[in-house]
Parts: structure tokens; sequence; C-alpha cells
């Protein structure tokens, strides 16, 4: 039983990491209608930063927070400099660029900092408390911080004019800008928040995965399997399925340990999270492209 | 074809059998080294025209060829490592079973357009080495240490070198493979596929069985990468799980995009032109830290993430279609 | 009287298509102006080549200023309010953030306050529907939360598309009722472009006819409406 509430609390904490990624892939789409390949890589380039931040002698969360508006800055560069000329570009040429600006993130990770593993610390203090030994205090920790941070992203969007202007200028562009919103800001806006959110993700998960160049591979496959079965197109929805698939991972993982134990049969386990998210990923595509929470969009013709 | 392009492919093809006889006039330009680098570059343009005849010339996405490759590589591997299978007779096998791999892919795929299928396929080329090393094929894939084989022998007691000998046989594979192509485009078929690409709903309202189409040709592409993944195994002679990560793929992507999105010619060029900077980043890598001073290790994939930015923006046509544009310009200029 | 908004030589182009051909007008000061013409005249164009959301050629000059060229968004801060066709509200968004977008430039929080209880004056029903979603009002509804989103932009012009489309005759005459009340105490002026003439002219001052791409007749509203080809060709009678 411990172990099963052990396993539950590790899915919370992976999923959050997940909703944070996931979320971020959504605010890209909805603004833009584009999968932005490059999300993993531009958050773990932006973990590579704080822990730049931190060898240079400051503080876990000073770097945090330095890093996150850094990250920031980058989203919005990227945007305005490389995807804004070709917002009229046919969808193969985008990906193309995406796919462009991962190598370039993953190739120049590895050029500035190697590709050895680096151990990134926890902020987290190590205390034992009431509930050890079902969840850590870096996993609660992960939890916590990235609960404060879409708490906050979601006061934005639902209190500040700005936040409004946003989500105005994501669900109809040329209408936004006929009450007078700079829509292409708003679009470069985003990138920033969606590298700032990633950012978070890659800095809480760097502990746990360790610090490498490919470290954001699976995280990002299972970001884009929650951000699926969220509704791609749904923020709300890309959160709760972090969270979804995260406990889901875990407890497939528990359940196959379990059927090992009683029957002697390995048939999953740890070593296949990623096929566990690959088969998610195609499934919902075919099977319900909405998702559990989103809206079926009729495409025109 | 016209007659003149003929006329053109004609000499390459007999300039690419004569050059392996000048070893013994240059041993130091036609070296063994080189000509091993050459065949993997034509296994490179094969699998390059696997991914164009599905994206180029059908229309659909694919970031996770890497992954038909894979299966090539390992049912060839696994052939010769299991069932003592020779080289040559891998390469049908891994078609076929390709084929049927890259068919049923297809058919999911059949439901998902742009973005949404060049989201499941870049997943699945971030599950691959994953699903290679699954305990239950432990067995024939050889888990995370891979399958290690034999070099393809020199048959008939040729007096040929063993890098000779492959080269001659990847450059007959690429042969036939380039011809089919070739015949394909050019028939019914062919243009029912095109068809599909530019006009979907008006290829589908015109009696084209599109459906059909798409699952076969996505079935098609993944056979053509297969083969090129059979022929690396032999030519490797090795075969093991994170050889087959997201970075294969997003090579066959930077030959696809380099080359020229549908082009047979542009396929070649890509895939001369992948396994020429993936080969060359190290000295450039020791260039910049020898001769500039600089604290940096060049990565071949900052070259790709740049060039497939810069391709984008400069030649949306590749360089294939670069070229023939510069060169109707020229002609233009003159006449 | 002197002309709020002088159009001249326009042009306008989707994509290599031309639709309209050297079109001018003037609208004055204060004055409800409409364009009428039928379907494909390039009435719904003009409005969009004001406001630069298609390729244009030409003068826009607004309040002696050219505006020909401007992003959108600059435009509509110039004070030019334009509801198009279709009523493009946000139907996500509630009826209360359906408001307040227009005025989210805007500093004053009491000043937007204020500005929401002026334009509740003349929407009473939007006020009992502040915090439903836009997509669950009727289309009636939908229309008045955009017209009551453009006075929100506080504008010297209103641009309006088709502000009848689709709708109930009652619903109509309030809403036309509505307008001449806003271009009266507002001081708002008006560019209508309406498919139902008679009603257009009635609330007019002037009137364009467009045939297809080129102004082919102009003049006060009186003598637009008696004209034998207008009673025609658009009044049916």
């Amino acid at each position: 039983m411990e172990q099963l509430l052990q396993q539950f609390a590790s899915g919370l904490a992976n999923g959050a990491i997940y909703a944070c990624v996931a979320l971020a892939l959504v605010m890209i789409y909805v603004s833009t209608d584009h999968i932005n390949f490059a999300q993993g890589e531009m958050a773990m380039f932006s973990t590579y930063i704080s822990w730049q931040l931190m060898s240079w002698g400051m503080s876990f969360w000073i770097a945090f927070i330095l890093t996150v508006i850094i990250s920031f800055a980058m989203g919005v560069l990227i945007e305005r400099l490389i995807l804004r000329p070709l917002h009229n570009a046919p969808v193969l040429s985008i990906i193309v660029v995406f796919i462009g600006l991962l190598a370039i993130f993953n190739s120049m990770a590895g050029a500035f900092w190697s590709y050895l593993i680096k151990e990134f610390p926890s902020p987290f203090p190590k205390a034992d408390f009431g509930i050890a030994g079902v969840i850590g205090p870096h996993q609660l920790g992960v939890v916590l911080v990235t609960l404060i941070v879409l708490g906050l992203l979601f006061a934005f969007f639902r209190y500040t004019p700005l936040g409004l202007a946003m989500r105005a200028a994501a669900q109809n562009p040329q209408m936004a800008r006929l009450v007078g919103v700079r829509v292409d800001w708003m679009l470069a806006l985003g990138w920033g928040l969606a590298a700032s959110v990633g950012a978070v993700a890659g800095i809480m998960v760097a502990h746990i995965v360790y610090l490498e160049p490919n470290m954001m591979g699976g995280i990002l496959l299972y970001a884009f399997a929650s951000a699926l079965v969220g509704g791609i197109s749904n923020p709300a929805g890309a959160v709760a399925g972090g969270f979804i698939v995260g406990i889901l991972e875990n407890m497939v993982a528990y359940a196959g340990n379990q059927i090992e134990k009683a029957t002697g049969v390995y048939i999953i386990g740890n070593g296949e999270k990623l096929t566990v998210a690959l088969i998610i990923v195609i499934f919902v595509l075919t099977v319900k492209p909405a998702g559990l929470f989103g809206r079926v969009v009729v495409r025109r013709v | 074809m016209a007659a003149s392009s003929k006329k053109w492919v004609l000499g390459a093809i007999v300039f690419a059998v004569l050059v392996p006889l000048l070893q013994p006039v240059f041993p130091d330009v036609v070296s063994n080294y080189r000509l091993f680098l050459v065949s993997t570059m034509i296994i490179a343009a094969i699998a390059v025209l696997g991914l164009n005849l599905l994206t180029g010339f059908n229309g659909q996405f694919s970031l996770g060829h890497g992954a038909f490759y894979a299966v090539g590589a390992y049912t060839a591997a696994i052939l010769m490592d299991k069932l003592n299978v020779p080289y040559w007779a891998t390469i049908p096998a891994a078609a076929i079973v390709c084929f049927i791999v890259g068919y049923l892919f297809g058919l999911p795929a059949l439901k998902l357009e742009g973005h949404y299928l060049a989201l499941a396929t870049f997943a699945l080329a971030l599950a691959v080495p994953q699903i290679l090393k699954y305990k239950w094929l432990e067995g024939l894939t050889g888990g995370v240490q891979g399958i290690v084989l034999m070099k393809p022998e020199v048959p008939f007691g040729l007096p040929l070198s063993e890098d000779q000998w492959l080269y001659y046989f990847c450059l007959l594979v690429m042969i036939v493979l380039f011809w089919g192509a070739a015949n394909m485009l050019n028939s019914r078929s062919g243009r029912a596929m095109m068809a599909i690409r530019d006009q979907y709903l008006a290829a589908d309202t015109m009696g084209i069985d599109t459906a059909l189409y798409k699952t076969v040709t996505f079935g098609i592409s993944a056979a053509y990468t297969g083969i090129a993944g059979a022929l690396s195994a032999s030519a490797i002679a090795f075969v093991a799980p994170d050889s087959f990560g997201i970075f294969l793929s997003i090579k066959f992507l930077i030959g696809l995009v380099v080359g020229g999105i549908g082009s047979l010619l542009g396929s070649v060029l890509g895939g001369i032109f992948y396994v020429l900077v993936d080969n060359s980043a190290q000295s450039l890598t020791q260039f910049i830290r020898n001769d500039l001073g600089l604290p940096f290790d060049l990565s071949a994939y900052t070259v790709f993430g740049v060039l497939l930015i810069a391709i984008i923006y400069l030649m949306p046509m590749g360089i294939a279609g670069g070229l023939y544009m510069a060169y109707r310009k020229l002609r233009g200029a003159r006449a | 009287m002197a002309a709020l908004l002088e159009v001249s030589g326009l042009k306008a182009f989707y994509g290599q298509t031309q639709s309209l051909y050297d079109v001018g007008f003037e609208i004055p000061m204060g004055g409800i102006t409409t364009l009428l013409g039928a379907n494909g005249a390039g009435k719904t164009t003009t409005l969009r080549a004001i406001c630069n959301m298609v390729r244009t050629d030409g003068t826009i000059r607004f309040d002696g200023k050219n505006i020909r060229g401007m992003a959108t968004e600059e435009i509509v801060r110039q004070r030019i309010a334009h509801v198009p066709e279709g009523r493009g509200t946000f139907t996500t968004l509630t009826v209360d953030e359906n408001l307040r977008i227009a005025a989210y430039t805007r500093k004053d929080k009491q000043a937007v306050k204020d500005e929401l209880e002026r334009v509740f004056v003349y929407f009473p029903r939007l006020k009992e529907r502040i915090q439903q979603q836009a997509g669950t009002l009727s289309g009636g509804e939908q229309q008045m939360l955009a017209i009551a989103r453009a006075l929100m932009l506080k504008p010297r012009l209103m641009l309006l598309d088709e502000p009848s489309f689709g709708l109930a005759p009652l619903i109509v005459l309030e809403i036309f009722r509505i307008l001449r009340r806003i271009n009266e105490e507002e001081k708002v002026s008006i560019l209508l472009v309406e498919q139902n003439a008679a009603l257009a002219l009635d609330l007019a001052t002037h009137a364009y006819v467009l045939e297809t791409g080129k102004v082919v007749m102009s003049g006060p509203s009186d003598v637009v409406k008696n004209d034998e080809n207008v009673r025609k060709s658009y009044l049916g009678y």
C-alpha cells in the first residue's frame, strides 16, 4: 500500500512537470496553431542557464528568477526574429524551423556545457516530516512550485487587461486587431511566457533526471501526451492532462511491477515509459482528437 | 525524362562504376575509407528518398523515419545473426517488413494532417530506442548491447576489397531503387500520389482512392528507408538502439530539406550533404579549438539547425531547386 | 461641414484579384453615411480597406491625416471602430471581457467602469448577461455586444457592416434606433453598409451606391432614395 502511495506521489511530481511543459505547448498552439517541437530543448537550455548562474555563485532562487526572466526574453526574441517573418509560410516550413531550433539548442548546450551529466541541486530542505516515506521533500516542493506558477499564470490571464488581450488575440486575431490589440506583440509575449513556464519545468525536473542536453526528450513526449489528453487547445485541460498522465505513467509501472511479482512475467516497467507515452499520443490523436476536455473543432475545407 | 537528362544520369552511373577501379592509379584519392564514406552517402540518399516519396511527393509529414530505418536495420541484423541469412537476402526481407510496418502506421496517419502527423511521428522517433530495448525482444535485439555482425564478403572471388564490394553493392541497390521510384512517379499511380499532395479534396472527388494511396505510399516510403537501414546494418556491421533516436530522423529531414522537397536528384544531394557535414564536424571543431582558439565544440547539429532555418528563408526549394532556378536564370540572361 | 473621412482613388486587392477600382467618398463630421450596392459590389471590402485589412492603394484621410497603410490596430487607436459582418464577438470570453478588451490600454480603472455604465444605458440587456459567455447570446444580443464594444473604444467614426444580417425585424428596428441615438448623443459619425437599403436610407443622411468596385451614384439620402434606378435595383418598387 505504501508503495502504491509512493508511486502516486511521484506521479504527482512528474505530472506537475508535464503540466508545465504541456501548458507551454498549448499556449503557443492556441495563439499560433503551431506545435513547438523545440519546447523541450528550450527548457533544457534555460536549465543550463540557471546552472551557470548558480555556478557563478548565485543562490538557487535568485538564479531561478533570473532564468525565468532570461527565458522570457529568449522566447520573445525567437518569435520576433525567427517565426514572425514566416507567419504565412506553409506548415512544413514551420515544422522544419522548429526542428532546426531543437537541433541548435541541443547542440549549443552540448557545445557550451559538454554532454557530461551534471548534478543539479534541489532548493528544498532534506528534512523529514510527517508524510516522509511517501513523498520526498523535492517532490513536494516541485508540486508546490509548479502549482504556484500555474496559479500566477491563471490569475494573469483571468484578471489582468494584458492577459485578457492575449486571450482575445489567441481566439480571434483579426477581431482583436479591430479593438486595438497589438496582436503581433501578444504572440511574442505568449512565446515568452511559454519559454518561462518551460524553464520552471526544466529547473524543477533537473534534480530528478540530472542535467544533460537530452534531458527533456522524454519529458517533451509526455508533455505532448498530456496536452493531447487535455485537448490541445485547452490550457486548463493541459494542466489536468499533465497530472493524469504523470499518475497514469507511474501506475502503469506499478501495475507491471506487481504483475511481475505475482506471476514472474515481465510485461511493462520503467523501461517502457516512452512507449506508453507514444501509445497515448497515437491513441488520443486517432480516437479522441479533442482530448478528454476539449471541444471538437469543425474544420473548414 | 528528357533525353538530355537521361544522358547525364547514364554518364553519372558509368562514372560511379569506374571510380573504384582507379584505386591502383590514385591510391590516396580513392582510398578504402573514402569508398566506405561514399557507401554511407548512398545509404543516406536512399533513406532520404524514402522520406521524400512520402513528404515530397505525397504531402505527408514524417519526423520519425528513423523508426523505419531502425526496423530495416534490425530486420537485417536479426536475420543475419540468428538465421544466418546472407546479407543480400536481407534487403528484400527488410523491404517487406518495413512496407508492412509503414502501411500499418499509415492507417492511423490517415486521420492526421500537418502538425498532428508531424507530432505522431515525432513521438515515434522519441520512443524508438526504448522500444528496441524492450525486454521481451532482448533475445532477438540484444537489448542495449545491440548486435555485432560480419561485414559482407566479396563474392565469386572477385579481386575487390571489402569496401569496394560494399560500394558496388550499395550502388546497385540505389540504382534499382531510384529507377523504381522514377518509374513509379511517372506512372498513373505516381500522378495520383502527387494529386493527393496538391489537391486533396479534388483528388478524392475525382475518384482516386486517397486512403489506399496514402497508406501504400507510407508503406513504400518506409520500405525505401528500411532498405537503407538494412544496408547500413551490413555496412557498419553493428546495430544498437541508441543510434536510432530522434536525431537520426532529423538527419533525414535535413537531407530532405537541403536536397529539395519533391526532387529525386535532391535526395541524392541531401544524403551526400548530411553525411559530409556529419563527418567533417569533428575536423571543424578541431579547427575552431586549435586554430581559432575558441573553447567551443561545433556539433554537426548546430550546422544542421542553422541550415534548416536558413534554407527555409533563402532556398525553400532546397539545393537542387535552388541550382535549377539559378541555372534557368543564367540561361534566361544569356538568351 | 468638414469631412471626417475622405477616401479617394481607393483600390483594394485580394491576392492578385482587384476588387475596388478608384472608390472615392467623404463622410461628414457627425453624420450617418451609407454605402449601398449588390452582393460583391465591394461594400465590405471598402470597410476592410479603411482598416487596412486588405491590400490597398489610394488615399484615406481621417481627420486630415493619411491613415492608409497603418496597421489595423493603430488605425483603431485613431478612434475608428469597425463592427465587422458576422458580428465578430469573442465567443469564449464573457460579455464583460468582450467589453473591457476594448479599453485594455487605459490605465484609469474608474474611467473604464464609468464607460461601461454609459454603454449599458444603450444596451441594458447586456448588463443582465454580463457574466455570460458571448457565444451563448442570441444573434441580436451578439450584434448589440459588438456595437457596445465598438462604443467602448470611444470612437469618432463607427464602421458598421450589415448590422441587420440574420436578425428578426423587431430586433433590427431596435438596433437601428440605438444607432441613431449613439450618433446623436455620443457625436459618433457612422459609415453603414447595409443590404436592407430602405432601412439604411431612412437612417442615413448621405448615401453612396457602389457597383462592381466603383461609386456610381452619391448624394443626400432623400435624393438617392427617389432615384429611379436605386428604387428599382435596391428598394424593389
